[in-house]
């Protein structure tokens, strides 16, 4: 069983690489500790040949997730073979990556990949010159077409262990102190990786303790002062003079020097000062527009698949259900709970696809960093990145492909609290609750809905601000550094494949979490505590609970039990919210939806309506939503922690609207719970102001000096 | 007062001579191929000013302006 990781840059066409010669043999699953996919397939051909895909890198510095996870695989998995996909139109900094990977002690094979964009460019690359200089077989390759992939099967399956690359040679003083060094490192440091760990003890990396005992900092010392530079950086130097060396004897340009791509030309209009603004809003209405608008595809998908499965599938099956003599407790879970649960989700699956196609072809095609490019000035003054607009955007729609939209950051703290604040944005699903509260208690005015978007917006900057001085997302400012590639026509099995890819996710996603918490919530719902079933709702589990919890929301003016139980039932999905209303009220709310607004204006005031639409707009969102953010975070500490933010964000920012409009408004005023809302409009400012608030930042750069 | 990759005229090559700040950042910086002695040119900045899009080693890369002028140039 050979072994075979595939390693190179980001937009290098790695990925295409790997769904050619894998096929439909994928699998997708998480590196160990982070969010970030890990993707294995069986080589087509070849015999018991694994591939697996690293993430794409620049580098194996110890910085970012993405090396930290590919050093740790390289060194202590020891895969037979390294397949690097180099882009031969882009050979410097790609070549960096490789020389990396060339000391780690494992033999590699280069794919000299996108060949043809290379040769368009007027490119000559002398591809064994390349491989006599690296001590190792390159491939040309060009995989968009299938080009050159018999080839690289034929380089692997012939690869010998002993079959290692050379080391690039630095200079002479660098090269005398790497010798030195090597001479004293421990002897259990094995042969293979004994040039990597000079190095390594070289740059002073945080793993050199574990390849040398002895104090070679004096020699270092030495050369970092005759170079009057970092021992790290020296070494960054000397690698691309070493290639640029390389290169000069293996690659020859077109004299006439650079011209202007087709790329560029299109980059001068779409993130140029004039157009930029516009050609970006014009992009995202158009998605917005496919995806989710009324009418469009998606939400007519959607909107078919919901209308079948509510109104077709589940009486069919129901009706089978009784014809074999299914009835009472074990049917009503069936139909009420299973189906109707995760129905109610998976309703949603053509719309998501639409958008996940979307999605993945702006990213294909180059967009998606253009994106970051023009949006970033806004949102790094919050705390998150540019690229954090496309899942606040996507989550007006739904919040979980919103959620999931953002996997697409790459930067993994900003990905975090992105998914985090994604659902504060009013997705279609909290628009009937909007509805009716607008229409039950304002006259139905557009300003409520209007004050949801924007509320949203609101609340998801202000969360920028104050999650980064929490010790899991704190430390240095994210670095704003990244590559244009150029733009190019995206390949419809790449697209393909990535999208079923999320698409699955969020299918597994329904068949488990919302699974459970649907049949959960059923239960309550429909039983009495003597487990005797429930005639009408207020005699459920779910109506006492509400009763017994009912008084903490009466600081946010909706303190009664119909309002309470309506809020827990929106977990479920927040358009249950209007549903158990109307359930409680004993209306037919298709029928009378105007009873239903007398009746609602009934038990809650203005200002308590306010109270109870904030609360539900930004409080923890549908099982299905908390489910995606449960993938997206990477486990339940932190899935709970984020669930946890939002309801007490939600409670204070609900506490303080009521409070304080409700003095500006002539309400009576609790004196107990205006001491709690000035208490937590203080505790808030202190966290928007305050630099430090809870000494996280503080104890985070003590342990790091 | 040292010329940095933040003053300098777009579409004109300019020559790297060093790179100041520390840490993960100026690593980043460096690895995307930003060493002494190569040349940049800076093409165009974004709709609101910040960031610049560059040409370094072949490729175009996006820098914040406050990264930009960590970056001496001739």
């Amino acid at each position: 069983m050979k072994t075979i990781s595939l390693a190179g840059n980001p937009n290098s066409g790695k990925t295409t690489v790997f769904n050619k010669l894998t096929g439909s043999s994928q699998r997708v699953g998480n590196w160990p500790g982070v969010t970030i996919d890990r993707k294995e397939g069986r080589i087509k051909g070849l015999d018991s040949a694994t591939l697996v895909d690293l993430p794409g890198i620049y580098s194996l510095s110890p910085y970012s997730p993405e090396e930290v996870v590919s050093r740790d695989y390289l060194l202590k998995e020891r895969p037979d073979v390294i397949l690097n996909v180099v882009d031969g139109s882009n050979l410097e900094r790609n070549l960096y990556l490789t020389v990396q990977l060339m000391e780690v002690g494992i033999p590699v094979v280069i794919a000299l990949n996108m060949m043809d964009i290379a040769r368009a460019k007027g490119f000559e690359i002398d591809s064994d010159a390349l491989g006599n200089a690296l001590g190792c077989k390159v491939i040309e390759a060009t995989a968009a077409k299938g080009e050159g992939m018999e080839e690289i099967k034929k380089a692997i399956s012939e690869v010998s262990s002993s079959d290692l690359p050379k080391n690039v040679t630095f200079g002479k003083d660098v090269e005398d102190v790497l010798e030195i060094i090597t001479s004293k490192l421990k002897p259990t440091v094995p042969r293979d990786i004994r040039r990597w760990a000079a190095v390594k003890v070289f740059e002073k990396d945080a793993s050199a303790s574990d390849y040398i005992s002895e104090d070679v900092s004096a020699e270092i010392e030495a050369i970092e002062q005759a170079h009057d530079d970092i021992s790290e950086a020296i070494i960054i130097d000397q690698r691309y003079n070493a290639i640029c060396d390389i290169v000069s004897r293996v690659l020859v340009m077109p004299s006439s020097g650079r011209k202007k791509t087709l790329s560029d030309k299109v980059d001068d209009i779409v993130t140029g000062r004039i157009l930029g603004f516009p050609i970006f809003f014009g992009i995202m209405a158009l998605v917005y527009t496919i995806a989710m608008l009324e009418g469009s595809p998606g939400w007519y998908a959607t909107d078919w698949l919901n209308t079948y499965i509510g109104d077709e599938f589940i009486p069919m099956v129901a009706d089978w259900l009784a014809e074999i003599g299914v009835e009472g407790m074990l049917f009503g879970l069936i139909v009420d709970g299973i189906l109707s649960g995760v129905g109610a989700v998976l309703g949603f699956l053509p719309q998501m696809l639409v958008m996940f196609l979307l999605l993945v072809l702006l990213e294909e095609v180059g967009y998606m960093s253009r994106v970051a490019f023009v949006m970033d000035r806004i949102f790094r003054k919050f705390g998150l990145s540019g690229k954090s607009f496309i899942p606040l955007l996507v989550g007006t729609g739904c919040g979980v492909p919103g959620v999931m939209a953002s996997r697409t950051i790459e930067n993994e703290r900003d990905r975090r609290i992105t998914a985090m604040t994604t659902t504060f944005m009013p997705c279609a699903a909290k628009l009937p609750i909007v509805a009716l509260i607008a229409g039950a208690i304002f006259n139905g005015n557009p300003l409520v809905a209007l004050g949801c978007y924007f509320g949203g917006i609101l609340a998801v900057l202000i969360s920028g601000v104050i999650l980064k001085k929490f010790k899991r997302f704190a430390g240095e400012p994210t670095p704003f550094i990244m590559e244009l590639p150029p733009y190019h026509a995206p390949s419809v099995v790449s697209v393909g494949l990535a999208t079923l890819q999320r698409g699955w996710g969020f299918v597994k996603k329904a068949f488990t979490i919302v699974l459970l918490a649907t049949v959960l919530i059923w239960f309550l719902s429909s039983y009495t505590w003597t487990f005797q079933e429930a005639e009408i709702i207020d005699d459920s589990i779910l109506a006492s609970i509400g009763n017994a919890i009912c008084g903490i929301f009466a600081p946010l003016g909706f303190g009664n039990w119909e309002l309470s139980v309506a809020t827990i039932t929106g977990l479920m999905a927040k358009e249950d919210l209007v549903g158990t209303l109307g359930t409680i009220a004993g209306i037919e709310i298709e029928e009378a939806e105007g009873d239903l607004w007398l009746w609602l204006a009934t038990i809650v005031t203005p200002i308590g309506a306010v109270g109870l639409l904030a609360f539900n707009m930004l409080c923890a969102p549908c099982f299905a939503a908390i489910g995606a953010m449960h993938r997206e975070l990477g486990g339940w500490k932190a899935t709970a922690f984020a669930v946890g933010y939002q309801c007490v964000f939600a409670y204070v920012c609900s506490l303080i609207l009521v409070q304080f409009g409700g003095l500006l408004f002539g309400y009576d005023v609790n004196i107990g719970y205006m001491v709690m809302a000035i208490v937590a409009a203080v505790v808030l400012a202190y966290f928007i102001i305050a630099k430090d608030p809870i000494g996280n930042i503080k104890a985070l750069a003590g342990k790091e000096a | 007062m040292t010329k940095t990759l933040r003053d300098v005229e777009y579409g004109v090559p300019v020559k790297v001579i060093r790179i100041n700040g520390e840490g993960p950042v100026r690593r980043r910086i460096m690895d995307m191929g930003i060493t002494k002695g190569c040349s940049i040119t800076v093409n165009r900045c974004a709709p609101l000013g910040d960031p610049i899009e560059l040409t370094v080693r072949g490729y175009e890369l996006s820098i914040r302006k406050a990264d930009a002028e960590k970056i001496e140039v001739e």
